[in-house]
Order: C-alpha cells, then structure tokens, then sequence
C-alpha cells in the first residue's frame, strides 16, 4: 500500500477533503445531491456510487487521453460517464431494490454532476491513470464528507434516528424529542450546506471569495454603528 | 385539460426543479448575480426543456420501453437501461443542433442566448426532467405540459434568486457567510416560500 501511497497520490487524496471540498469551495456537484440526504442509508449509498464513477471514469478517461481529439473529448467523456453510471444503476438495483428507488432519478443525475466531469476534464485528461484514480477518489470523499455531515443533522433531528436506529426517543413513543419536521424537508438541506461553508470559511478565510463591495466600517462615526 | 393545467401549476410551483428537487444548482448559483443574464439563462432552459422531455418521451415509449420494438416484430426486448445513456446523447444532441439553428437563422437570439447553451447540456434540470418523465410514465401530451411547466419554474426560480441576489450585495453580511453562504441561505427562504403551494390541487 505504502508503494502506491506516493506524495503526489496522497496529495491529490487529501487536498480535496477540507483544503480544496469541491462543494464548499467550488461549488460542484450539488445538484443532484441534496435531496438524497433526508437519511444517512440514502446519502451513504450515493456518496459511495458518486466517489466509484468519479474514481473509475477519471481513471478510464485518463488512460484514453492522449487519443482523445479535443473537439469531441466532452461527448467521449460524458459517454464513458453514462455508461459507468449505468452499470452502478444497475448493481443498485440488483442489490438495493428499496434504497434504489428511493434514490429514483438522482443516481442516473450523476452523469451530470459537475465534479465527475469537472475533474474529468481539470485533471484526469492531463495526468496519469493511478494519479487521476486518488483524485476522483480524493474528490469523492471530499463531496461525500459534505453529504454525510448534512445527512447526520437532517436524520438525527427530522426523525431522532441514525441509519434507521432510534437515537432520541420521540415523544410519540412515551420518549423525550419532538422531531423537528422542518429537518426533512428541502429547505434544511440549504440552511445546513450553507452553514457548514460558514463554518469553513470563518476557519479558513482564504477560502473566501472577491466581494464587489466592501462594507466600510464608519471610522469616526458618531451614530455608534460598533 | 385540467389534468395538463394541474400538471402545469404542480411542475412551476410545488415541484420546482431548482428550489425542490435541487437540481441546476450549479448553474442557478453560479449565474444568478445579475437579472438580466439569469432570465437569458432562464429562457434558454426553458426552450430547451420544452424539446427535449418530449423527444426524450418519443425515443423511450418507441425504442427503449419493455416491448417498445414490437412494431418492427421484436418482441421481449427491454431496453429501458439504456435511457440513461439515449436522454444524455439526445439532449447533447438537440443541444448542439439548437445552436447550430440559431447561429444560422436568428443570430440576435443566438447572440443573446448563446453563451448559455453549452451550459445547459451539464444542467442536471434538463436531464433531470426527462428522468421525471420516464420514472413518472407521462404521456406525450402530459411530457409536454411537464416540460414547459418545469422550464418554467426553474426560470421564474432563477430569476427571483438574481434579483434577490442584486440587493444582497449591498448588505452587511459577516465575513465568512458572504458570497455562497448566504446565496444558500437566500435559496433555503425562496424554497421555504415555494413550499406554501404544496397541496394546491386544481
């Protein structure tokens, strides 16, 4: 393990979890993920089948990408992500029946997430095959991390369960907890993403973006704004 | 018709593509700081929706579907897995052919409309639709009604987030929560507004 496990390789595994998470930094790939994430079961299943096809695409693309003539190399892509995406369908269904179909049309919506062609495109078509297999393995994490902090808070709230497993006994069983509804509907999802990039941001402030414009604080003012 | 009109109003409001579904998001917070290009954008989806959940339904319930080559005599064939595969080549397709027509023949809508389409083959909204559709089983008619009305409401949905969005800038938001955070925040409100329609039935 340790042969495989060269500095660039550990680079591109780890950058991607906090330094550079595609969701809060760049902001790819939430679309189809945000409304898997009502429970843990669902949001753990996706995150494994996004980190595979983003592991395995960029790794087979990587391989072909000195053949690739770049006037058609976003179809060849989008083509080898279909079909990766079509074999994990697939295996979920044969698997996962119940989890599958709860997951409906969001495991098919990965071959337009952004992060699987975004590094596709940003590094799988310029760097080796092993090297580009850790980022999108990399990237994976880093996008599930996201989708399981999210999916901790909207289960254990929404419904005092972890992966189906009563945490807070709920008042409707003789129990303590009232479960906050709120939590398991969509609009949680966004409250929670966009406090976890507040989080990030305060802790990192280089992550922060340009603004156009800079709210002055009144230097000498005399209404006492402070 | 009521069937269609609800479908309609369900697609725009109470299932919006963007504030419901999540679906776009990429695109919806990248491209909503100004009104003007949101609605180009909005638009652009709009139209391209409208073509592709219908084709998208042509090509399933005359190819793909469980039985579906029975008119050429091939019967017990289900190709259904393939969907995936056929929406994304189709809307890649219709992407670029609605490009290439608008180029040739209305330049000004090309000019105003064009930076968006390349865009809009990787919007999961468009894809996502066209999943809808199959998982849904909708008819040509009802596929039609479904993509205008989901067009629809995700242009209405970015639109909204821009103008919002315009204001924002000027206020005074503490320094790790400006720019995305509080773009999330703003969407998780505008999501909260549209769940308020959530069991209108026509």
């Amino acid at each position: 393990m340790s042969a495989i496990l060269t500095n660039e390789t550990k680079k591109v595994l780890i950058k991607p979890l906090i330094n550079e998470n595609p969701i809060t930094l760049q902001v790819l790939g939430i679309c189809s993920a945000l409304a898997v994430t009502s429970q843990m079961s669902t949001s753990l299943i996706m995150a494994i089948a996004l980190t595979s096809v983003t592991a395995c695409s960029s790794a087979s693309i990587s391989l072909i990408r000195n053949h690739i003539p770049s006037s058609i190399r976003i179809i060849v892509q989008m083509t080898i992500i279909a079909s990766l995406v079509i074999v994990v369908d697939q295996i979920l269904k044969a698997v996962a029946y119940d989890i599958s179909k709860q997951l409906s049309v969001f495991v098919g919506l990965i071959i337009t997430n952004c992060i699987v062609m975004g590094r596709a495109e940003a590094y799988a078509m310029k760097n080796p095959p092993l090297e580009s297999f850790m980022d999108g393995i990399g990237n994976g994490l880093g996008y599930s991390l996201i989708l399981v902090i999210v999916a901790f808070f909207r289960e254990l709230f929404g419904s005092g369960k972890l992966l189906g497993i009563e945490i807070f006994e709920l008042t409707k069983d003789g129990g303590w907890y009232d479960p906050n509804g709120l939590m398991l509907l969509p609009p949680s999802a966004f409250f929670i993403i966009g406090m976890i990039i507040w989080v990030f941001r305060q802790i990192k402030p280089e992550q922060r973006e340009h603004v156009e414009f800079q709210i002055m604080p009144i230097a000498h003012g005399e209404g006492g704004h402070h | 018709m009521e069937a269609y009109i609800s479908l309609f109003v369900k697609a725009v409001f109470i299932e919006n593509l963007a504030l419901s579904f999540f679906l776009g998001m990429c695109t919806f917070l990248a491209v909503s700081k100004k009104i003007s290009t949101a609605m180009g954008l909005g638009v652009a989806v709009m139209v391209v929706q409208t073509i592709t959940v219908p084709a998208n339904n042509i090509i399933y319930h005359s190819l793909l579907k469980e039985d579906a080559l029975s008119w050429l005599g091939i019967t017990g064939v289900d190709l259904s897995f393939l969907s995936l595969l056929s929406c994304i080549g189709m809307i890649a397709a219709l992407v670029q052919i609605l490009e290439m027509i608008l180029d040739k023949f209305f330049p000004a809508l090309y000019n105003a409309l064009g930076v968006f389409l390349p865009l809009i083959t990787v919007n999961c909204a468009i894809l996502g639709g066209s999943l809808f559709m199959i998982e849904r089983d909708y008819s040509l008619g009802e596929s039609v009604t479904y993509g205008v009305g989901s067009g629809f409401g995700w242009a209405l949905a970015i639109t909204v987030m821009a103008g919002v969005r315009e204001k924002l800038k000027y206020s005074d938001i503490p320094g790790g929560l400006q720019g995305l955070g509080i773009t999330f925040l703003t969407a998780g409100l505008m999501s909260l507004g549209f769940m308020a329609f959530s069991g209108i039935q026509l």
